[in-house]
């Protein structure tokens, strides 16, 4: 065999191995990975007690209460198939937080059932677009079941069961 | 060697390309789209247009780098290793551009500069690797080897760029929770991803521009015992 053609043997053998380490790492990432927990996940008792892990999901709507006296909020994380845990937080909650919207929380939880939370992150999805466009547009508002991370469900009809 | 002079022409093409270009894509970013997205987001939302472009040159350079060191280790020729080395600081610069913009963005937007989540740690390995290669580089004296080795962990490391893409794109979302959204222009308006287009057109010709300044600095270095060298206007 040519020496070029050794080389060329030994750069696709490189790439076909760099292939399959990138296909490994990113099953492995999805397995193990667990980023967050959905509120389904910290009900059914998946999460270590004691633990400090990321809990994520939808605002409930009308649930962020304020405290009058301290900087303290709570909110409902749901997942829209009945699956609820309260937060509650000291810090401020970011720009985007709002309610019926995505959010992921790190903390842990309490003896009462609720999620003390050190952070609150808001979420978004890949959707750019003005928000003139909304009120022409006029979406229709029932709560629809979300994916763990509470983002939107796609390709998904309706009243299908997850 | 002919490289250089046309090097030399081009290089003020694109530096011209690059100024016009990002000056369009910004301007239609800044003034031509909307002040508030639908999606919550208030003005700085604007800062995709630096953002997505740095981001998408700094996956996209990396693939260039890896295509110049694989010829390179093919065909043994030294003008692809120096276009690996001179692709991989431009490279560099664009993956610290897209961290930077992004953890300014996520302060504002998500509510945190940083988070652990899966497309922002393997976008971090990104920049390691860029990093370990110019380190490797320019840590073995003897040019050739420092070439080859430096190609290999190039190779090596193109691993994670699939990665950083299916980190955040899966079929089940489920699979792949992450704070960072997917990667996907399906819905965004068109309006913004001209300005987005745009800019990253304008990054793209600054990466020519840069990159051949680069190459032919490098080739100076390396060549300067060489008769055509010394009878440069430049050198003289």
């Amino acid at each position: 065999m040519k020496p070029r053609n050794k080389r060329v043997m030994f750069v696709v053998l490189a790439l076909v191995m760099v292939g399959a380490a990138s296909a490994l790492i990113s099953t492995a990432m999805k397995g193990n990975l667990n980023y967050l927990y959905a509120p389904e996940q910290v009900l059914a008792g998946e999460v270590p007690e004691g633990t400090v892990f990321r809990l994520g999901g939808l605002v409930k709507k009308d649930s962020l209460k304020r405290s009058e006296t301290e900087l303290e909020a709570r909110f409902i994380v749901t997942d829209n198939r009945g699956n609820e845990i309260t937060v509650v937080t000291h810090n401020i909650l970011p720009d985007l937080f709002q309610e019926e919207k995505s959010q992921v929380s790190r903390g842990k939880m309490n003896d009462k059932g609720e999620f003390i939370a050190e952070e609150v992150l808001a979420k978004h999805d890949s959707e750019y677009m003005p928000a003139e466009l909304k009120d022409v547009l006029a979406k229709e508002h029932t709560p629809a079941p979300v994916n763990v991370d509470g983002s939107e469900i796609k390709n998904m009809t309706k009243g299908q069961k997850i | 060697m002919n490289f250089y002079p046309l090097a030399g022409k081009l290089i003020p093409i694109f530096w011209l390309a690059a100024i016009v270009l990002t000056a369009i894509g910004l301007y239609w970013g800044f003034f031509k789209t909307a002040d508030a997205m639908d999606n919550g987001m208030k003005e700085y939302y604007r800062i995709i247009y630096v953002h997505v472009a740095s981001a998408w040159m700094a996956m996209w350079l990396y693939a260039v780098m890896v295509a110049w060191a694989m010829i390179g280790l093919i065909f043994n020729t030294r003008l692809s290793f120096m276009m690996a080395s001179a692709t991989a600081i431009t490279g560099t610069i664009m993956t610290i551009i897209a961290l930077v913009t992004g953890a300014i963005w996520g302060k504002t937007s998500w509510g945190t500069w940083w988070d652990w989540d899966p497309k922002l740690t393997t976008f971090l390995i990104l920049l390691f690797v860029y990093i370990g290669y110019i380190a490797l580089q320019s840590a073995i004296d003897d040019t050739r080897r420092s070439d080859k080795a430096s190609a290999l962990l190039a190779l090596v490391g193109l691993a994670i760029v699939p990665v950083i893409y299916y980190a955040v794109n899966c079929p089940d979302p489920n699979q792949c929770a992450s704070l960072h959204q997917e990667s996907s222009l399906k819905r965004v308006e068109s309006n913004i991803l001209i300005g987005m287009l745009v800019t990253t057109l304008g990054f793209w010709m600054y990466s020519f521009a840069t990159i051949l300044m680069r190459a032919r600095n490098i080739i100076l270095e390396r060549e300067r015992n060489t008769s055509w060298v010394s009878k440069l206007n430049e050198v003289n």
